[in-house]
């Protein structure tokens, strides 16, 4: 009986990649203006702390979002990616976050059949008004990148949230002037 | 229509080797159809290969494409430029648009992304079923418009075997789980019709030279050909 | 009936012709090139069956062919029915294969569609499927009646066959089994044997069917029997082998038996009940009894079921 114990306690143990504390993940959320977008707000207004490394783009609908938008994210050297969608039941267009799940599970598949780790890209839901929700998810998601170390694929001066939303085409709603001031801002920060 | 499903990857890379200027061509006629070799499709393997030789550190430009139909000369004139410019072609077509694809750009190496597989029938949003052999000698006429060829796992021109049970067929591998008894269904719809002797008729050996057993087939309409 | 009469003048042929009850058995050649497996065989059963038929890659599975093996069953004594299958073979090598078999002195031949290649051991093979049991029947009557190649072309020698055919009373759709037979007999069969029969009562049925229709005077009828040997045998056949009709009788009866020689003992028992409740059968002409690895068995089934001695005809 003791082996299986100690088995169990190894597993456990298992001892993970070091995490390099000076890495900074590039993240890409595609948010729901319904839901995800309007509670990033509503974290903001309530001042929660969550990670800097996300980088927004509003979206109609995560039902808009398809394959190739996450793939072009990740080949311009997304660290993480992850789309933020209504509950599951409360989509504004019906399905369009139980179609948005299906694809991440998609690519899923295809980064693991390109060697790359299917956990950097994920499905979250939420409402508009769980703004801790979105802060945790943020954090929680940071963290989990931050562990699995940067996106083998890396290019130099290619910005992952400006592909991505090149690759939206006009699917990707306008920032926010606020958002979009911020992000500025970070760019400038990356770009020194 | 003709369906088709992506080869797997490992195949895929191996059928590129080490070019380095690969176009991704899709089709936008069946394949597009059955979700396996539209542009959507081919731009996405096209983003794959490029994040996996990035990832393996090699200098390999990955283009993609799409033609109207790659199996008719004229569409093809229209994409004649990219595929100039590419060591490779990796068709997403089916293997009527691949081969056009050789034929037209030759000696160019021209390679496919995916296995045609039949001509199918969208039964429902994402699901095909067989329904054509293609064989050149069409009995549907005498089998409730239900093709014995192709929808009977034997082919059998006088079903039902003995392996049909409750319907359906004693091939039922996890691939082809529930799969119709096609003699079932001929029975059924011989009944609706009125039409139950049509069931008792002995029919003989079919005629396999009319299908690809005879041969690669040549149609030719004179009256149509151009003046 | 003269010799001269005999459409292959087979001892199969021959008694039944003479409306005597029956008995048939089977073989299936081993996987290898040993011919002491159906020596063995032919020597359990010679004299407790009338033919024995020898299958023809049984399951899909590849073993030594029908055609050498029943010619080992016969250079031993013991009749053969070579099966043969539409899966494996197109319409020249079926040809092909039953002038050869005819040159080696076999006559009975059983046509069947075969098992699909997706349940043997070669899953990856291309099915054949160039004729149907039905034209297989067909091309080889219009052998041995026309003297005429399935093409209309004549041949020199027609080789003597009596043609048999298999039926599955408790395949689907069931009102069709009967007419299906109809058809057989149309394209030309001699005898059938049936699927291996443990539902007595739907096996009637289909009896009443094929007697309505008259059936039963054109071909002679063999039931199929598969003794069995343990309850695991009897469920796995309910559960697992499509057209295998097993009520929960028989299986409660063989688990009801301790196992080894005990459930041995019962399974003996049900195929003996079971054959005399078919000799009581208008139309039924035999049994077909299919001891799967289990020859040694038949001997004593057939002594029990007092169908000894096995007629000699002349």
């Amino acid at each position: 009986m003791a082996e299986p114990a100690a088995v169990v306690e190894e597993t456990a143990e298992a001892p993970k990649k070091p995490v390099d504390p000076t890495f900074e993940p590039e993240i890409i959320v595609f948010a729901c203006h319904y839901c995800a977008y309007a509670a990033a707000d509503l974290a903001g207004s309530m001042r929660l702390q969550y990670p800097s490394n996300i980088r927004m783009i509003k979206l109609p609908c995560t039902g808009k979002l398809e394959v190739i938008h996450l793939l072009r994210a990740i080949e311009a050297g997304a660290d993480g990616v992850y789309a933020a969608g209504c509950l599951e039941g409360e989509c504004h267009y019906l399905k369009g976050n139980l179609w948005a799940r299906k694809r991440v599970n998609h690519v899923k598949d295809l980064l693991a059949e390109l060697g790359i780790e299917p956990e950097r890209v994920e499905m979250y839901n939420m409402s508009s008004a769980m703004g801790a929700k979105f802060a945790e998810v943020a954090t929680e998601f940071t963290q989990r990148i931050k562990e699995l170390g940067p996106n083998p694929v890396k290019r130099e001066g290619v910005s992952p949230h400006a592909a991505a939303r090149e690759a939206l085409g006009g699917v990707a709603m306008p920032e926010d002037p606020q958002e979009a001031s911020a992000a500025a801002t970070v760019e400038e920060g990356l770009a020194e | 229509m003709i369906t088709a499903e992506r080869k797997p990857l490992d195949e895929i890379l191996k059928l590129v080797g080490d070019q380095k200027k690969v176009l991704v061509a899709g089709c936008d006629t069946c394949v597009a159809i059955c979700l396996t070799g539209g542009e959507k499709e081919a731009e996405i393997l096209a983003s794959e290969l490029r994040i996996l030789a990035e990832k393996d550190g090699r200098a390999v430009e990955v283009e993609h494409t799409a033609a109207i139909r790659q199996c008719e000369w004229e569409y093809l004139d229209m994409i004649a430029g990219k595929v100039a410019a590419a060591d490779l072609v990796l068709s997403m077509a089916c293997g009527i648009g691949i081969q056009s694809m050789a034929e037209k750009f030759a000696p160019k190496i021209v390679v496919p992304a995916v296995n045609t597989n039949m001509l199918g029938m969208p039964q429902e949003h994402a699901v095909w079923l067989e329904r054509c052999g293609a064989c050149g000698e069409c009995v549907i006429g005498e089998t409730a418009g239900i093709c014995p060829v192709v929808r009977c796992s034997k082919s059998l021109m006088n079903g039902p075997c003995g392996g049909s049970h409750d319907g359906k067929c004693e091939v039922t591998t996890p691939e082809k789980e529930d799969l119709d008894c096609a003699w079932a269904l001929i029975w059924d719809r011989l009944k609706a019709q009125g039409r139950e002797e049509m069931m008792f008729v002995n029919r003989p050996p079919k005629n396999w030279s009319k299908s690809s057993s005879g041969g690669p087939r040549k149609m030719v309409r004179e009256e149509a050909k151009p003046v | 009936m003269t010799a001269t009469e005999y459409k292959a003048g087979s001892n199969l042929e021959k008694v039944l012709s003479s409306g005597r009850f029956a008995v048939t058995g089977e073989c299936g050649p081993p996987k290898g090139a040993d011919v002491t497996v159906i020596e063995e065989k032919a020597k359990i059963l010679k004299g407790y069956v009338d033919a024995v038929n020898i299958t023809d890659n049984q399951t899909a599975v590849v073993r030594v062919c029908s055609m050498a093996s029943g010619y080992t069953a016969q250079q031993n004594g013991l009749e053969a029915i070579m099966q043969m299958t539409c899966r494996d073979r197109n319409r020249l090598a079926m040809q092909a294969d039953i002038l050869g078999a005819a040159t080696l002195g076999l006559k009975n031949i059983l046509c069947l569609t075969g098992d699909h290649m997706s349940f043997g051991n070669h899953p990856e093979a291309k099915g054949v499927h160039d004729l149907d049991s039905l034209n297989l029947i067909k091309m080889y009557k219009d052998m041995r009646d026309e003297k005429k190649f399935q093409c209309g072309e004549e041949m020199t020698v027609a080789p003597p066959l009596y043609i048999g055919c298999a039926e599955n009373p408790f395949a689907d759709p069931f009102e069709l089994r009967a007419l299906r037979l109809k058809k057989k007999i149309e394209a030309g069969a001699d005898f059938v044997q049936t699927q291996c029969i443990f539902n007595v009562p739907k096996f009637k049925l289909w009896m009443e069917e094929v007697r309505a229709l008259g059936l039963h005077k054109e071909i002679k009828i063999l039931a199929g029997i598969t003794p069995l040997k343990g309850v695991g045998g009897a469920r796995y056949m309910q559960k697992f082998v499509p057209g295998i009709d097993v009520p929960q009788d028989i299986v409660d009866r063989m688990a009801a038996c301790e196992k080894g020689a005990p459930s041995q003992a019962e399974g003996k028992k049900i195929a003996v009940e079971m054959i005399k409740e078919f000799t009581e059968i208008e139309g039924v002409a035999g049994v077909h009894i299919m001891a799967i690895e289990w020859e040694i068995a038949v001997p004593e089934i057939v002594e029990a079921a007092g169908l000894m001695p096995r007629p000699a005809v002349a």
